[in-house]
């Protein structure tokens, strides 16, 4: 992971191609929502230890926000999928 | 005179001698030898002192794990410092030198703490010096650091080149020894992409040394001949003199090639170091194994090294260790060097054995010593004598150099740089690489495979393994009949029970057997914490020959097994790397790329002078002839451009072009302004927040169509705010219907500022750019005489009447030179950013000085843009907190300073006239500052607490770290023209 | 035992025998007054000062490892108190004033080394923002010093004055900053808070915080259950695993650093550089290593382990500030996990959980902190409210609007 990564669009590219934004779980709560959601989803991270999901960008390639879902201890990546893909299927 | 070269043998060439100097001294030497070999062939035993004691030491293998041998190697700017001897290919010319001596290698005044070291035991500095507490950094740390480090530079300019490059395979093998061969020559045939990486400069590993026949021929010619077929085999790629220093992620390794440091003439097309990283599908680690050393009293001096090397020595190099060399062994291999000494007809003054019995023979003639072992050693600056014991009997028996053999350790270094821990095996008395998945695996004497036959067999049937799990065929090699081999076994001994002196672990840094019992009794029994006090397995090898003894004298001091203990951390680099390769053609003007506007050149001509400004070079003044200071220049220019005209070059802001049914909406959740109601044909500034609510950028949107808009970017942001916007387009709100790009290379963009702007900008532009055609904030594609088309925005940054003008980046010089010749007889001047920083401060604009990252729309007086209403935008649900909305927030104000002599400089903080200076007092800070020529005096922007309740107060603007204090008046960051009757007109 | 130049004469005499260890190894007791979930630098010297200044004596440091196996003991070691902001500035000075006073205190040479921090800085901005920052901690009544070029040129003959892509146009100077020999300073907490009855338990593991009726009333661990009054946790870059076992959520990211050091080399660099046009900083230590570092990695990541490529990049940082570090070998490289907060800044506060107290988010800079954030952790357990140095490190900071951001990147950690 932290050499190379597997851009679905652009193929295996190095790392430093990449810009990373961090935690791709937290949503974006309603605009509505309470000051707890919006605290939480600005400032509070689960950090665990493990299988986690984050935010990449293909900065020097296609430009496109990935979803890299990887281990951070052992810096193994399972998988790299399109942001708006990812969103998808939270959604 | 004991070490010697042997009359004939070894693979040096001795019909090409090359000249080298030791200290000064003039030596020869063979093509072939390393600078060790070559050492030792004159025999130069003394190379330098060590790190406490400054004892004298020398040669101990012949190899990378070398603790002793360090020279420097070089002159004047490429002088290499702690360059081991061991590694070193000699070439015609070196220049190599002693380190750690003073004033000279055999008279070493710091040889003085060998006679204090018992009150130099380890960790003795936490103990002492701490009174009285000013001497530590002014007396004794001096001292320390005096003492301590190895080589010495004076950091002059490298004169050399350094490349970097990418490498792929499907197969690496790392070291080309009979196990990393027979690996490669399997994965060769079986069609595999090959590199194979060693960091010898002959490809043969222990072939190289070896004496038993392979194929019925010498070992060596075995490993040419495949060797040859490798080279031959287009799908392989050889690269000797290449450490693999590096195991990292995804099975990629970094590997450092010695291109050309160990040559006498440069070729300066060349680098001298290549710095590899090779993505491989899989890799053999075919390292081999590291013979250990002996611990035992006096182990330290010249002469005593590992039997192995005293073999390779004799028998790759054609030297002789020794006159008379004495054999001290726990296992087999000490017979193997005395059978190779004898062969050689080297006298062996006696061989002692650890192990009262073995099934080992002594060469005949070869006085033989079961249950014995050494207790101390005698000699100066090389070892005389050793005292053997046997039994409680002690006995001085003569030689001039020691081989010691403590038995073997595999070479698992990268198999455990990826959080791995290595696993201890009882039955090889060694710690193995741990399980690293199917990428990485070792073979031969990596994996404990010691035997020639058994690496032969274990790196072809890894190779084939992978061959396979790759889906192809393998095709298999045939084993040669391999001749007497020898035998790997021994019996571990950790330390020599009885030491009559110090019996050193890690030579290197002179960690002895009584440091480790101290660190024990002290309650740092643990192997970090022992590792981090005595500084055990600190030193440039990194413990690859100490840490294994040191573990097992934990072990025994504890009463545990190794298994227990456990090893440190192994961590890149395997053998140290140099910055220069590390860092490759990245340095210097090179270490960022450089931008240039396309107006650079109109810019230049117009005798501007640059400043880096990010990546990019700004046109910062255009002095005239006779100014002779900046201020003159830009003084010069702001009034010009308040009483006629300036062009300025504004292209390094970031440009994006917005399409899309949901623009609008798009840019409306963007920026914290409304946007929605924006009428196609204008501009408007905007301010993006960050989700925190603290301004991100700003810059200014201008609608170019209903669905159509284009905005721009500060020159610092351009590339972060593309990356916020792909942001919120994918990831936030992937359904909006919208696209964009950034076209900041596209457009070259001039402001023209000035009462004769419109006048000259007329001269260029075709269609009628009249006050009532085209107003304030208009922003439209208009026509430039000789049919270009562009951009035009009527926006003021300077608050004069002002236009920005895009135009296709090529054509930028061009128009830009057409203004110029235009507004000549309007007295038009060119003007750069320092002079654009002056007309936005007298106007109150903001720019990143102020918008610091740490700033609100309101602080910065611009709360009233915020689009309260709108339902979402990014950072408004953040921008109500408490803290953003407190009364006594620093805001913006102006200053006028009250002291005509005097000046502000930004970074300056501010006080309530009559305060103390403290940190609870700190009323704010000057984030801009200038002499403002249209006001005649120096004004500030600045952030003080409550700020807009304050206009009026006289407040002390504190600069003490320029040591300047002065008063001024707080007023509205708004200088000039109040009421925009300029912009307007 | 006390330690001494005579100690060191009486035991050379004896061998070096007799010397006592530097602590005990006690069982753990089955309740103490406060737990400290942490045997690093800040842990012990939480426990240390509990029992030193504030007379809390039963008091226990819980490790999982051994002492000293997180970040006190792979840092870069700098000391310094050259901040910006009012809720960091008056917080890292009295922590140098505390290590100025720390080898008698502790009886233990932490080799604190005032050799001076230089900051680098390439144009007008970055010299009006270390202005700013100089002038902020005058105000603190912290002395500093601007130099420029010329004088950087006969002090620094070795930077790249000539050739860098980025010029240098001068620098801000702390002359008390510097650095201190990081393993002796978790070793000197660690003998000092155990002479005063504090039981340091090593390789024991917290695998649970239990509560009764919402309040902390102990730890599970690998060696069974504790009972205390009062648990802190100073746990870095686990600080959120640990927070989890009592349902806590923070503004926190586990972030990898690498450190690097070099051969050993004569002294040849005197003070720590810290580079304008990126994040290189270095300097000598008393070995001879040069030791550096720069930006972290930029991933979560819980692994003490760091990539090629952001090496490669602190090296070309390093040659472009200093061309004669080329020919330099590195010898390791090394990585921490840190404690990246949303703002940069750290938390020394209470927790909204009864008797559960929370030190965290010491990003890259927690050791220079360790003295003071053991000091101020210590009093806010003792005494239920924040020192005054410490007032603006709140957890609660964040959703009140009160961000200590020097950086001014807001709440992305990996910008900090």
């Amino acid at each position: 992971m932290a050499s190379l990564i597997s851009c679905p669009h652009c193929g295996t590219r190095p790392k430093e191609e990449f810009f990373i934004r961090g935690d791709a779980n937290p949503v974006r709560p309603a605009p509505m929502a309470t000051d707890e959601a919006w605290n939480d989803y600005v400032h509070l991270r689960v950090n665990p230890r493990g299988r986690i999901r984050e935010h990449w960008q293909h900065v020097a390639g296609c430009r496109r926000w990935l979803v890299v879902e990887r281990d951070n201890f052992t810096h193994e990546v399972f998988a790299v999928t399109d942001a708006a893909k990812a969103g998808e299927g939270a959604r | 005179m004991s070490a010697f070269r042997l009359a004939s043998g070894g693979l040096v060439d001795r019909s090409h001698t090359l000249r080298f100097t030791f200290d000064g001294a003039s030596l020869t030497g063979h093509a072939g030898d390393t600078l060790a070999s070559a050492l030792l062939a004159n025999d130069r035993l003394l190379l330098g002192r060590s790190f406490k004691y400054h004892r004298p030491r020398g040669i101990m293998t012949a190899g990378p794990s070398e603790p002793n041998g360090l020279v420097t190697v070089g002159s004047g700017a490429r002088r290499d410092p702690n360059t081991k001897a061991t590694v070193a290919e000699l070439y015609d010319g070196l220049e190599a030198r002693s380190q750690n001596r003073w004033p000279s290698l055999a008279y070493d005044i710091g040889a003085v703490n060998n006679l204090m070291s018992r009150f130099l035991s380890a960790g003795f500095y936490y103990k002492t010096f701490m009174w009285p507490a000013a001497f530590w950094e002014k007396v004794y740390e001096p001292l320390i650091r005096r003492a301590a480090g190895l080589g010495r530079t004076d950091l002059p300019r490298d004169p050399d080149a350094y490349e970097k490059s990418w490498a792929h395979c499907d197969l690496l093998v790392v070291g080309a020894g009979p196990a990393g061969l027979a690996a490669a020559l399997v994965a060769a045939r079986s069609g595999l992409r090959v590199i194979l990486a060693e960091q010898d400069f002959v490809l043969g590993g222990a072939l190289l040394s070896e004496t038993a026949p392979v194929g019925g021929e010498p070992p060596y010619v075995f490993a040419r001949r495949v060797v040859e077929e490798l080279q031959n085999s287009p799908n392989v790629t050889l690269m000797p003199r290449t450490t693999v220093f590096g195991w990292y992620d995804d099975n990629v390794f970094g590997a450092l090639e010695r291109v050309q440091k160990d040559v006498a003439a440069l070729d300066a097309a060349k680098p001298v170091e290549r710095l590899w990283r090779i993505v491989a599908k899989h890799a053999i680690l075919a390292t081999g194994a590291e013979e250990r050393p002996l611990v035992f009293g006096g182990n330290d001096r010249p002469g005593i090294m590992t039997a192995s090397a005293v073999s390779t020595y004799a028998n790759r190099f054609g030297v002789a260790a020794g006159k008379s060399v004495a054999i001290f062994t726990n296992g087999s291999s000490g017979y193997r060097t005395a059978q190779d000494l004898a062969a050689r007809g080297v006298e062996i003054a006696v061989l002692i054995d650890s192990r009262a019995a073995s099934g080992d023979v002594a060469p005949d003639g070869v006085r033989l010593v079961r249950g014995g072992s050494i207790v101390d050693t005698k000699g100066r600056q090389r070892v005389r004598a050793v005292v053997a014991d046997r039994g409680g009997f002690e006995e001085l028996i003569g030689c001039d150099a020691v081989a010691m053999s403590g038995g073997w350790s595999p070479v698992i270094h990268l198999a455990c740089q990826r959080g791995g821990k290595p696993v201890w095996s009882e039955a090889l008395q060694a710690f193995m690489a741990p399980e690293a998945g199917p990428a990485l695996v070792t073979a031969g004497a990596a994996a404990g495979h010691y035997r020639l036959s058994e690496c032969f067999d274990d790196g072809a049937r890894k190779a084939s393994a992978i061959v396979e799990a790759i889906g192809r065929q393998a095709v298999g090699i045939e084993r040669p009949v391999i001749g007497e081999e020898t035998d790997p076994s021994f019996t571990a001994l950790w330390h020599v029970p009885g030491a009559k002196s110090k019996a050193f672990v890690d030579f290197q840094n002179d960690v002895h057997t009584g440091d480790l019992g101290l660190a024990v009794r002290e309650g740092f029994g643990h192997v970090e914490h022992a590792k981090r006090y005595t500084t055990g397995g600190m030193a440039t090898d990194q413990g690859k020959l100490g840490n294994i003894n040191a573990i097992g004298i934990l072990a025994g001091m504890r009463g545990v097994s190794p298994a227990e203990v456990g090893t440190t951390t192994f961590r890149p680099f395997y053998t140290p790397v140099s910055f220069g390769a590390l860092a490759g053609t990245s340095v210097d003007g090179h270490a960022m790329p450089i931008r240039r506007s396309p107006l650079h050149g109109w810019a230049a001509r117009n005798g501007a002078v640059f400043i880096d400004a990010g990546l990019w070079y700004r046109s910062s003044w255009f002095p005239k002839a006779g100014e002779k200071t900046w201020r003159e220049s830009v003084d010069r220019e702001v009034r010009t451009v308040r009483e006629n005209a300036g062009l300025c070059d504004v292209s390094t802001l970031g440009k994006i072009e917005v399409f899309g049914p949901d623009a609008a909406e798009f840019l409306s959740r963007l920026y914290c302004n409304p946007v929605l109601k924006l009428p196609v044909g204008k501009a408007r500034y905007g301010l993006m927040l960050r989700e925190d609510g603290m301004v991100y950028d700003d810059g200014t949107v201008s609608r170019l169509g209903e669905d159509h808009f284009f905005v721009t970017t500060t020159t610092a942001l351009a590339g972060g705010v593309l990356s916020h916007m792909e942001f919120a387009a994918q990831v936030l709100w992937p359904d909006l219907r919208v696209r964009f790009l950034s076209v900041s290379d596209q457009w070259a963009q001039m402001s023209i500022a000035g009462p004769k702007a419109r006048a000259i900008l007329q001269a260029v532009v075709e269609d009628d750019i009249s006050n009532a055609a085209f107003p304030f904030l208009a922003a439209r594609a208009v026509r430039l005489k000789g049919n270009l088309k562009a951009r035009l925005f009527r926006i003021s940054f300077s608050g004069e009447l002002a236009y920005e003008l895009a135009v296709p980046a090529g054509y930028g010089e061009a128009v830009a030179d057409a203004l110029m010749r235009a507004g000549a007889p309007h007295g038009i001047c060119a003007y750069g950013v320092e002079t654009l920083n002056v007309l936005r401060l007298e106007k109150g604009h903001v720019t990143h000085a102020e918008l610091d990252g740490r700033v609100t729309p309101d602080d910065a007086g611009l709360g009233r843009m915020m689009g309260t209403s709108k339902p979402d935008f990014i950072g408004k649900r953040l921008s109500a907190r408490f803290g953003l909305t407190a009364a006594d927030r620093a805001q913006l104000v102006g200053l006028k300073v009250l002291e005509p002599e005097k000046d502000i400089r930004a970074g300056a903080h501010l006080l309530k006239d009559g305060a103390k200076p403290s940190t609870l007092n700190d009323q704010g800070w000057v984030s801009s500052a200038c002499f403002s020529p249209t006001l005649g005096g120096h004004i500030a922007l600045a952030f003080l607490k409550s700020g807009r309740e304050r206009y009026g107060e006289k407040i002390v603007v504190w600069d003490q770290l320029r040591g300047v204090e002065t008063f001024a008046e707080v007023c509205d960051p708004v200088f000039v023209d109040r009421e925009n009757t300029k912009l307007m007109a | 035992m006390r330690y001494s130049a005579l100690s060191i004469l009486k035991q050379a005499f004896a061998g070096n025998l007799g010397w006592k260890p530097a602590w005990r190894e006690p069982e753990p007791k089955s309740h103490y007054d406060v737990i400290i979930v942490g045997g690093g630098g800040h842990g012990l010297a939480t426990a240390y000062y509990l029992a030193k200044e504030f007379g809390i004596r039963n008091v226990a440091v819980i490790e999982k490892g051994y002492l000293g196996s997180g970040n006190v003991g792979r840092n870069t070691t700098i000391v310094r108190s050259n901040y910006m902001l009012p809720g960091n500035e008056p917080f890292y000075e009295f922590s140098l004033k505390l290590w100025e006073g720390l080898e008698q205190a502790l009886n233990y040479n932490v080799m604190l080394s005032q050799r001076g921090i230089i900051s680098l800085y390439h144009n007008d901005g970055q010299r009006d923002h270390y202005t700013r920052r100089g002038n902020a901690m005058m105000m603190e009544g912290v002395a500093a010093e601007q130099l420029d070029r010329e004088t950087l040129k006969k002090m620094l003959p070795f930077l790249n004055f000539d050739h860098a892509r980025f010029p240098i146009i001068g620098g801000l100077l702390q002359k008390r900053a510097g650095t201190a020999r990081h393993d002796a300073v978790a070793w000197g907490f660690a003998r000092g808070a155990d002479r005063l009855g504090v039981d340091l338990i090593q390789n024991c593991e917290v695998t649970g915080i239990r509560r009764e009726n919402g309040v902390v009333i102990g730890v599970e661990t690998t060696k069974g259950f504790i009972g205390c009054n009062r648990l802190g946790l100073a746990a870095a870059g686990n600080s959120s695993r640990v927070g989890a076992m009592a349902g806590l959520k923070l503004p926190l990211e586990s972030h990898v650093l690498q450190a690097f050091v070099t051969e050993g080399l004569k002294p040849c660099i005197d003070h720590v550089i810290t580079y304008g046009a990126g994040h290189f900083y270095i300097s000598q230590s008393d070995k001879g290593g040069l030791v550096f570092g720069a930006e972290i990695d930029g991933y979560s990541s819980y692994a003490q382990r760091g990539n090629l490529a952001t090496a490669e990049h602190v090296m070309e940082e390093g040659v472009t500030m200093i061309p004669g570090l080329s020919r330099v070998r590195v010898l390791r490289s090394w990585g921490g996990v840190m404690d990246m907060s949303m703002d940069g800044s750290p938390i020394i506060d209470k927790t909204p959980i009864d008797n559960l107290y929370l030190n965290c988010g010491w990003c890259y800079g927690g050791f220079k902190a360790t003295p003071a954030s053991g000091f101020c952790f210590a009093h806010l357990i003792a005494k239920g409210e924040s020192h005054h140095v410490a007032r603006a490190l709140r957890l609660d900071r964040f959703e009140r609007g009160f961000p200590i951001d020097e950086a001014g990147a807001g709440t992305q950690p990996n910008l900090h």
